[in-house]
């Protein structure tokens, strides 16, 4: 560290559960450059400071999806946010909103990835084929209709940013939901009808108020808004349609 | 998980909230502002008996009550989210405010428009 010479400081929201009873703030000088992310700042904090803090992380080029923490309230990952955007006056991390701290500036992610196992997250085939016939092909229209949705990197910052998912942790949430509709809009999949029973409900598309938020904070461009409205419109299509279209009424 | 009956709601919500944008400024531009002033349209045109005679036109009593109820029922279900949003869940209590005043303005506005008559 040649041009270690400036100081900021990180708050950290600690919470062991062995002797805190509830998360408190503690603060820590970092030294640091430039170029050095939120993330670094956190990790020179554990390997010189302080041992005990504990955050999760792994790629540090926003691929990863395991360093979402809210640094100055806001859902980001820790690894695409530089220090020196809040130098000089410091900055606050905290654990993602909304989701229950297990340690420090790590959270539970049981509930996301319980919900996105419910919806089936991989391609169930339209039909089957054999070795023979060869690769299920998409022109690049096709492609077009889920692409940007397959950008999720289950990193939950739009859960932390959601509040209606702050309101009520029932609500499917909007990276599962945009998830649903990356499966569901592509060509070689045919397992809409099942997934689609999730989104009918109101813990579905409809636990949604279109706040948007959660696009707003995605680190990939997801737009999880979007997918939840083109959903809003199928479901109310079906809701009323369900009774004349043969075969529809029980789903 | 049970299906939702939102798509009810959101599509009144949706269709009102189409109008809405498509005409609403429109209407009060002319019923607010330019009929009152004066301008472009005939001092008459929203004169008692020209207003009785287009709510007694057919036409005009599906005009008259697609743009009140589908508003009222815009501007609930907007009030109905925008209250939870701000962190009022009485549900039920929200829900009469909101859709019930919407639902007794269609009523209104439909009995009213076949009161004038044909």
């Amino acid at each position: 560290m040649a041009d270690a010479e400036k100081i900021i400081e990180i708050e950290v929201l600690r919470y062991r559960p062995e002797q805190d009873k509830e998360p408190v703030l503690q603060t820590y000088k970092v030294p640091f450059t430039d170029d050095m992310s939120v993330l670094q700042g956190l990790q020179y904090i554990k390997d010189y400071l302080d041992g005990t803090v504990s955050f999760r992380w792994s790629c540090r080029m926003a691929i990863c999806g395991s360093c979402g923490m809210m640094i100055e309230g806001k859902p980001k990952l820790s690894c695409k946010t530089f220090l020196r955007e809040y130098y000089p006056q410091g900055l606050r991390v905290e654990a993602l909103a909304h989701l229950p701290i297990e340690r420090d500036l790590v959270v539970d992610a049981a509930d996301f990835v319980a919900k996105l196992e419910r919806i089936k997250p991989y391609i169930i085939p339209k039909e089957a084929r054999t070795l023979e016939q060869g690769e299920y092909l998409q022109t690049p229209q096709q492609r077009d209709m889920y692409e940007q949705f397959s950008s999720c990197i289950n990193c939950m910052l739009c859960y932390a940013a959601c509040p209606q998912y702050g309101l009520n942790p029932k609500f499917t949430g909007p990276g599962v939901l945009a998830l649903l509709h990356r499966y569901n809009a592509d060509s070689r999949d045919g397992g809409q009808d099942e997934r689609m029973k999730l989104g009918y409900a109101d813990e579905g598309f409809w636990g949604c108020t279109a706040v948007g938020y959660c696009s707003e904070v995605c680190p990939k461009g997801v737009d999880p808004a979007n997918a939840i409205n083109q959903n809003k419109m199928n479901s109310a299509i079906n809701y009323f349609t369900r009774f004349v279209t043969p075969g529809r009424a029980d789903k | 998980m049970k299906r939702s009956n939102e798509p009810i709601f959101w599509s009144l919500f949706g269709a009102g909230g189409m109008l809405a944008a498509l005409i609403g400024p429109a209407l009060v531009f002319i019923t607010g502002i330019a009929v009152p002033l004066g301008l472009i349209y005939a001092p008459d045109t929203m004169s008692y008996n020209n207003m009785l005679a287009f709510a007694q036109n057919w036409a005009g009593k599906l005009v008259m009550f697609g743009v009140v109820a589908l508003f009222l029922w815009h501007a609930a279900h907007r009030i109905a989210i925008l209250l939870h949003d701000f962190g009022v869940h009485a549900v039920a209590a929200v829900k009469l405010f909101s859709y019930g005043g919407a639902f007794l303005g269609t009523v209104i506005a439909g009995y009213a428009l076949l009161a004038v008559g044909f």
